[in-house]
């Protein structure tokens, strides 16, 4: 027998002061509080973490990875928005 | 605790020759493989099968070694101990995850262990007779797992890389406990040093069955070798494992069960005696000491857990219709 499906939770974990928080894996659990207390459980047993966010799976909207070509192509084409794309003579030294 | 070459290949038709070449491509060219990315279907189920059973041997692992935690000799050792345990169920929900990613549920594969569909390590399936088996287990196993476990962390699969990652780290650990327990029992009075000589000698054949059978009866290691699921073959790993272990044992003035065992001076390697085959079928084959003992463990624990599974799925439920009835008078 298979049981019902218990809720998997996406695991950010900010891990020092002034980091962005990362997505480190993900838990089951029946609601937000105990996703919270799994994660801690699971993720941070060395200290890793100042901060997790439990987010519920089936809420996040993910892009396409085989549309990864139409969903980026406006940035590879825009080389104008990279310093490099610019010249400023040698003798102005670094800018 | 680690994966074991249990994984039997299915012979599969390639079903799109010409994304299947772009995939191989990618493998190639070290590229990571992710979650939503297209793979055929034969990769897809042999990482499902070898990541649940990796994380089934962890899940199972923590029985021989949950066993002594109210007897460990100190409050250090118990610590210690009931730390590393935790440590090993951590490592089988993260891999539970990994495997998670690729479309099963953690439910269907929870259900597989139990019904014994899906194998775990058979170095669970021997018992703990004794403290220093602990040391033991920590030192040879946990080592062995290590051995197979870094080449896992650059695996194609980028999630399966990520989970090894985090488990390698926590592993060192694990080992250096154990290792400390046999150096102090070493050196400890003439019956605790022969404890550990014991429980090396019921231990030592066992570790080396863990990196599964020999390179020539392995058929399915050329495809996990293309798809860089495996970077090294099995005889490759238990040679390095055993130049590893030889000098350690020898440290602690603790002999290796083999009188085959020599030092070669032109290889560099220790030559070890013949590995018997057939009780690792045996094992393999559900016969082991303790087979029978685990499942039936495992299956227990689960049932008496289910009340709280239903309990925590209900009253989320229950709040959450709670939330969704005071929404609707507010709006009122
Ligand atoms: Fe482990
Ligand atoms: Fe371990």
């Amino acid at each position: 027998m298979t049981d019902k499906n218990t809720p998997l939770w996406e695991v950010f974990i900010r891990t020092r002061n002034g980091m962005a928080h990362r997505h480190v894996g993900s838990v089951h659990a029946a609601d937000a509080t105990m996703a919270l207390q799994n994660a801690r459980d699971v993720y941070t047993r060395r200290g890793e973490g100042l901060s997790v966010w439990v987010v519920r799976s089936s809420e996040i909207t993910a892009s396409d990875p085989s549309e990864k070509g139409m969903m980026f192509e406006p940035a590879d084409s825009k080389i104008y928005r990279h310093p490099t794309f610019y010249d400023v003579p040698d003798d102005v030294g670094h800018m | 605790m680690y994966t074991q070459a249990l994984n039997t290949r299915e012979a599969a038709a390639p079903e799109d020759p010409e994304r299947e070449a772009r995939f191989q491509a990618r493998i190639d060219a070290e590229e990571k493989i992710e979650p939503n990315d297209w793979m055929p279907e034969a990769y897809r189920r042999t990482l499902i099968r070898q990541i649940a059973q990796h994380a089934h041997s962890e899940i199972v692992g923590m029985l021989p070694e949950g066993n002594w935690i109210t007897r460990a000799p100190s409050l250090k050792r118990k610590a210690a101990l009931l730390a590393k345990v935790q440590d090993e169920g951590g490592h089988g929900l993260y891999l539970y995850a990994a495997a998670e990613t690729l479309g099963v549920s953690r439910e269907e594969l929870v259900a597989l262990l139990l019904s014994g569909k899906q194998k775990y390590s058979s170095i669970f399936n021997y018992p703990t007779l004794t403290w220093a088996d602990i040391g033991v287990i920590g030192w040879l196993v946990d080592g062995a797992a290590i051995m197979n476990q870094i080449p896992l962390c650059r695996c194609s699969y980028g999630p399966y890389a990520r989970a090894m990652i985090r488990i390698c780290k926590e592993e060192s650990f694990h080992q250096r406990q154990g290792y400390e327990i046999m150096v102090t029992l070493a050196r400890g009075t003439p019956e605790q040093k022969a404890m550990a000589q014991d429980a090396l000698n019921r231990w030592w054949w066992p570790a080396l069955m863990m990196f599964g059978p020999p390179d020539g009866d392995s058929q399915h290691t050329d495809t996990a070798m293309r798809w860089r699921i495996k970077r090294f073959t099995n005889d490759e790993l238990r040679q390095k494992f055993v130049d590893a272990t030889v000098p350690q044992a020898h440290h602690i003035g603790l002999t290796i069960p083999d009188d085959k065992l020599t030092f070669n001076d032109t290889t560099g390697h220790w030559e070890f005696g013949a590995i018997d085959w057939a009780e690792f079928k045996n094992v393999i084959a559900g016969n082991g000491p303790c087979n029978k003992q685990r499942l039936k463990q495992r299956n227990a624990s689960h049932d008496a857990g289910a009340w709280v599974r239903e309990a925590a799925l209900a009253y989320a439920e229950k709040r959450r219709r709670r939330e969704a009835a005071g929404r609707l008078v507010a709006a009122e």
